[in-house]
């Protein structure tokens, strides 16, 4: 009846896992009892869990980011103390198999739920405001989207507390990942969760695209748009050219889970290596998702906030595509210990090396950009200049890593991991909390608090090479990767360095939860009634903050790139008494939220074994499509006095014409 | 999938540029539907690739050479095209708003490609009565998911029609129930190019 779930699944005799997973469950209920007594219901299901308005979900999106960046890290900072207790006769406090559940998690969660819906959120919120339209191309598929990324990660979650997660780290090699070396439900747990969330994250891709390249302000020709929509271009290209292969990848491993078959098996002729490269075919384009639309944050940042015009825009879009077309060439530079032989491994190698060209080029438009200008220090700007230094060194280590002899003796060492770590922290999360940090004022209509934003930013900065840095010696030294017990004394002062690095981190993030409480709690003397804190220059900022439903009451007539501040030069502003016109939005839908009612229902049945839930749950999920496929009225129509009504309640703004 | 959120700004101008402000709906519907279909390709090349790498590794189990039979596949390849063209008939039926020769022509197609299918499972069913089935060798396992996959691509595909018909019927030829319709031709011709692989890669050539 309940296929392989039993009272065994919880983890009952783990108190770690067992406190975690009441206190969270207590949480979880306490909020759940807040809002049913606050009666915030019917306001949570119209204005969030059902909108479709492109800038909710981007928000809502965030803030999946932000609640899984606490778990993510948690895991991370339990890895570094055991590492630092666990040397020579210690063995610490964390058994192999629940170390090897967590460096799993670790990277499964901060790659797929941190670092994806971050970006995904940032673009999500920040493009359609930028092109001066009213929504993306498909608003209920964006809706469908975000909740089959959450659907994943409350998988994730559900893992903690019934049965247990993979052990087999963030890609999940075969043979490990096989049934018969990881028989329990962890891998199932993985697997399932990430195709879940990878759907919604293709789909997700399409709408994007087709956003950006059919859906734009008029005048807004390609090289009017911001960088930011560049960026967010090429790393949509990049989803729907590479989560394909992930799907069909993880579908194969399930299907020798499954059902038997021997795609990737140790006998029958199955190829553990197919996994490797199909896996990476995907993995390495992946990092060039996270990090564009990152260069895209910064380039909108540096340009701000130093009152100038980004410099070398042509460059830079150029850049940004080559980019997109050469992360599909490099894929094998992860696995050169393959043994492809020597031409090959320098194919990739070369290639490798070649990506850093135009990265580089990118790094001195960004730097030429802040020469000559006015730089305002504001938290988005300390994180940018923090990238740009980070982002060199983790680039360079890139390029020592890229070698293949000098692979051959750093491969999957710390020396790796604190390259990742180099580019992912210094550049993709960097460019997610200035982006972050960019919109809100954006997004909620007030700033955040600069003090506690430059605090975590020098928290964050230091932090990490404190925690990192130290890594790169250690890999030097030998040390491997994933080890849950240091065998040799020497290497414990500098993983007590690096422990000390993660706590300086976890100051960072506690500087960040205080930023965003202070902020709310005096948000109305911090209030952005003009639209445009920081007299920027593209779009999004000439608008109201918070934007109203329909973003722009008038479509902006785009006739430059930069086009906010070149209207800001001509100063025609408020010239005329604009005249409203009627504006169709598309209606609150739940479909998205019903869809991830059915995905949750159905990968949890597929990782139990729970068959019957199974085809129930799918056969729901197939109800939702074919209801929403003959649904009809999906716009409804605000009339051109309530435009009228919602413009003039806030004084100078909808001047965008 | 519609939302004529877009149909606001002036339009005409739009088509093919896109300095004329969004496109029109049903230019945007499409767009993205191809879109979908790209992915959807990129899915089947992970697949192909699968079985390029393992279409040798048979572990002394039976071989393509063995287990195919040309003459079937034949017969079932000639189905899936014809029911591409019969597709092709309902899609211009439906330009031109005749909705009995939509019918007629849907139905064709229906038919068509339950015959496909039909040969499908049959052949399945045969392999796996022989003791050939997806778990006994890593060629087989890539032969059974990527055929099986364009299989269960046709399977929606004619619930699809079905949907698509029953559309028709209740509400007439609307815009949107249109495009949707035009976005089934989509895909069913997408999945025709996609067995033109299957064909040549899997029976022509590892039939051999």
């Amino acid at each position: 009846m309940l296929g392989r779930l039993s009272w065994d699944a919880i983890p009952f005799n783990e108190p770690i896992a067992l406190v975690t997973s009441i206190v969270v469950i207590l949480g979880a209920l306490a909020i759940l009892a807040i809002v049913t007594v606050m009666g915030w219901w019917p306001y949570l299901w119209k204005e969030w869990l059902t909108s479709v308005d492109h800038k909710r979900i981007g928000v809502m999106y965030v803030f999946l980011a932000l609640v899984m960046l606490l778990r993510g890290f948690a895991d991370g900072i339990m890895m570094r103390s055991q590492q630092a207790i666990a040397v020579g006769g210690a063995e610490g406090y964390l058994d192999p198999g629940h170390y090897n559940q967590i460096f799993s998690a670790h990277g499964t969660i901060m790659i797929f739920f941190v670092a994806m819906p971050f970006v995904v959120g940032l673009m999500n919120f920040a493009v359609p405001l930028q092109l001066g339209v009213r929504d993306v191309a498909f608003p209920v598929l964006n809706s469908v989207s975000f909740w089959l990324t959450a659907s994943g990660a409350l998988l994730v979650n559900l893992s903690l507390f019934i049965g247990n997660f993979a052990r087999t780290g963030w890609m999940g090699y075969p043979p490990l990942s096989e049934l018969a070396f990881s028989p329990d439900v962890g891998v199932d747990y993985y697997l399932w969760s990430l195709q879940i969330s990878g759907v919604g994250t293709l789909l997700a891709g399409i709408n994007m695209v087709t956003t950006i390249l059919k859906v734009r302000a008029p005048g807004m020709l390609y090289f009017r748009m911001p960088v930011f929509c560049w960026t967010a271009l090429a790393s949509n290209m990049l989803i729907i050219a590479a989560f394909p292969i992930l799907t069909a990848t993880f579908a194969m491993l399930l299907l020798d889970r499954h059902l038997g078959m021997h795609f990737f098996t140790n006998e029958a002729g199955g190829n553990q290596m197919m996994y490797v490269n199909l896996f990476w075919a995907w993995g390495h384009p992946e990092v060039y998702i996270l990090i564009l639309p990152a260069f895209g944050v910064f380039s909108e940042v540096f340009a701000t906030f130093s009152g100038k015009a980004l410099f070398g825009y042509r460059s830079m879009v150029l850049a940004t595509l080559a980019i997109c077309v050469l992360s599909f060439m490099v894929w094998l530079h992860h696995f050169f210990t393959m043994g492809a032989g020597a031409n090959v491994n320098a194919f990739f190698g070369l290639m490798s090396m070649v990506i850093a060209v135009p990265t580089g080029v990118k790094v001195f438009n960004w730097l030429f950009t802040m020469f000559h200008g006015r730089l305002v220090f504001t938290t988005p700007v300390l994180f940018s200049i923090g990238f740009v230094v980070t982002f060199v060194i983790g680039g360079m280590t890139g390029v020592l890593l890229a070698i293949p002899p000098v692979d051959f003796i750093l491969h999957n060492s710390v020396f790796l991991i604190a390259h990742f770590h180099n580019v992912i922290i210094g550049g993709v999360l960097f460019g997610a909390i200035a982006g972050y940090n960019y919109w809100f004022p954006k997004a909620f209509g007030f700033t955040l608090d600069e003090r506690f934003g430059k605090a975590s930013f020098w928290c964050w900065f230091v932090g990490f090479y404190l925690a990192f840095m130290p890594l790169y010696m250690l890999g030097l030294m030998g040390m491997t990767r994933r080890l849950q017990h240091i065998s040799d004394p020497s290497w414990q002062p500098l993983l007590l360095v690096a422990e000390a690095g993660a706590v300086v981190i976890f100051l960072g993030i506690l500087c960040q939860i205080a930023q965003l409480y202070v902020s709310i709690r005096t948000r109305a003397s911090r209030r952005d009634l003009t639209g445009d804190p920081y007299n920027a220059r593209t779009l999004e900022w000439a608008t109201a903050s918070p934007p109203p439903a329909y973003n722009f009451a008038i479509m902006p007539e785009v006739g430059e790139v930069d086009w906010f501040w070149e209207m800001k030069k001509k100063a025609d502003l408020d010239e005329l008494p604009p005249t409203y016109e009627t504006i169709e939005m598309p209606r609150n839908s739940p479909t998205g939220f019903v869809s991830a009612f059915f995905a949750v229902l159905t990968g949890f049945a597929l990782i139990w074994h729970i068959w019957w839930l199974a085809i129930l749950a799918l056969l729901g999920a197939a109800v939702t499509m074919m209801a929403f496929g003959w649904s009809e009225n999906r716009e409804f129509e605000i009339s051109a006095a309530e435009v009228a009504r919602i413009e003039q309640s806030r004084p100078g703004l909808g001047r965008a014409a | 999938m519609s939302i004529a959120t877009l149909d606001f700004a002036s339009t005409e101008a739009a088509i093919g540029r896109g300095g004329g402000g969004p496109a029109p709906t049903r230019i945007v519907v499409a767009y993205g539907f191809w879109i979908f279909l790209l992915s959807d390709i990129i899915l089947f090349s992970g697949l192909f690739a699968a079985y390029a790498v393992l279409q040798d590794n048979a572990a002394g189990g039976p071989t393509g050479r063995e287990l195919f039979s040309f003459k079937t596949v034949f017969i079932e390849t000639m189905a899936l095209l014809v029911s591409s063209y019969t597709c092709g008939l309902a899609a211009l039926s439906m330009e031109r708003a005749r909705a009995d020769l939509f019918y007629v022509f849907s139905a064709l197609t229906f038919a068509l490609g339950a015959v496909f299918l039909g040969i499908e499972i049959s052949e399945f069913a045969g392999m796996v009565g022989e003791g050939a089935g997806p778990s006994k060798s890593a060629f087989l396992s890539s032969f059974f998911t990527l055929v099986g996959t364009h299989g269960a691509h046709v399977t929606s595909g004619l619930l699809w029609l079905v949907y698509m018909v029953a559309q028709v019927a209740v509400k007439g030829f609307r815009p949107n129930v249109r495009q949707r319709i035009l976005c089934f031709s989509l895909f069913w011709h997408a999945l025709d190019i996609v067995w033109v692989g299957v064909f040549t890669l899997v029976y022509l050539i590892g039939g051999r």
